[in-house]
């Protein structure tokens, strides 16, 4: 009988996109059973579990993001159409929305000034260097945007793709006890703020932990903010006196 | 076939998404618009074809597990985070807080008060 070499075995699998679209499959299935076994705590949120596993793995085996990548972004493709289809959630309860139109604008409004002001004001005075703090700023709006902002307004576009993931998952841990604290119950207030916090990692948690009025205000609200701090940021810099 | 029918659907409003972010030049991403587009779509029809509900909720469902590829790039930006590391931990920490309770306090405010109305 003969056994290829293990090595080649490797080079091979380590070159085809079926290894890392496999370990990804995996290594989520893991986190969600290790969140379940430990009661659903949103500590270990299944998606920063998994992150946290996948680059423990990549730096044992010494893979780049980039070959990582390479199988991985079948996975990652999808959250396009699955953006485009936050519209059917929406379309669901779109009686409430409108209905709740005037209040919606002003919280997002509210959130995004927040958001920005909280993070320069805290991250100058803590002496963050100019480069981080105008790639701190976006990190409420999901990605992409952050990434044309951040270049738009003079940050690093990478790092803040970074701080985005960052921040959402921290929104997702922090946010039960938030709403706790408020005694904030309604499950679409609920879904609104994590949505405008914690973009999509928040719009995600809110499907998953509280329902489908959550998931489809927090993607109303993602959407929103996205649009609205495109416009609002480059603004709200300038009273900083960051920027040009 | 409804699952084709369904994805097929996705991807245009996409795509017509992506058409509309560059052609206006605009720095917010394609499928937001898409999603502003089959949300017009489905206002004009009146309701949601059941093969598209059977492909969106299915995607809609594992959202979560769609953002391991994008989060595990975070690796990639470790030495620049590390530069700052604790101001861009206690930041992040603290002012997503704020952030949440904030416009959670807010839109719960005007919410009553809409209601006692």
């Amino acid at each position: 009988m003969n056994f290829a070499d293990l090595d080649q075995l490797w080079v091979y699998l380590s070159g085809s996109p079926l290894l890392s679209l496999l370990a990804t499959l995996l290594v989520f299935a893991l986190a969600v059973w290790i969140n379940r076994a430990l009661g659903g705590t949103p500590l270990v949120h299944p998606v920063t579990l998994s992150i946290a596993i996948l680059i423990g793995l990549l730096l044992l085996v010494d893979m780049d993001y980039a070959t990582y990548f390479e199988g991985a972004q079948f996975i990652h493709f999808l959250l396009g159409p699955a953006t485009v289809a936050l519209a059917i959630p929406l379309y669901d309860h779109r009686e409430r929305v409108r209905r709740l139109l005037a209040p919606l604008l002003i919280a997002c409004m509210t959130g995004i000034v927040t958001a920005v002001a909280s993070t320069l004001g805290l991250a100058m005075a803590l002496g963050a260097r100019t480069e981080t703090l105008l790639s701190l700023a976006p990190r409420s709006v999901t990605s992409p945007i952050a990434m044309g902002i951040a270049e738009q307004i003079g940050g690093i576009p990478s790092l803040a793709a970074g701080l985005v993931l960052l921040t959402g998952s921290i929104g997702c841990a922090l946010s039960p006890w938030v709403f706790r604290l408020l005694r904030v119950k309604d499950p679409a207030v609920q879904g609104f703020a994590l949505g405008l916090s914690a973009h999509g990692f928040g719009t995600a948690q809110a499907f998953a932990r509280i329902g489908a009025v959550a998931g489809a205000f927090s993607g109303l609200a993602m959407g929103l903010t996205g649009l609205l701090t495109a416009f609002l940021l480059p603004l709200l810099t300038r009273l900083f006196g960051l920027g040009g | 076939m409804p699952l084709i029918m369904g994805m097929s659907v996705l991807l245009i409003c996409q795509f017509l998404g992506e058409l509309l972010a560059r052609g206006l030049m605009l720095p917010v991403p394609g499928p937001v618009f898409g999603m502003v587009i089959l949300l017009a779509g489905l206002m004009i029809r009146g309701k949601v074809p059941e093969s598209l509900r059977l492909t969106g909720e299915g995607l809609l469902r594992y959202l979560t597990l769609l953002f391991v590829p994008a989060g595990v790039g975070l690796m990639v930006h470790f030495q620049l985070i590390g530069q700052d590391l604790w101001p861009i931990l206690i930041t992040l920490v603290l002012s997503t807080a704020l952030t949440l309770g904030v416009t959670a306090w807010v839109l719960d405010r005007l919410n009553r008060r809409r209601s006692r109305q």
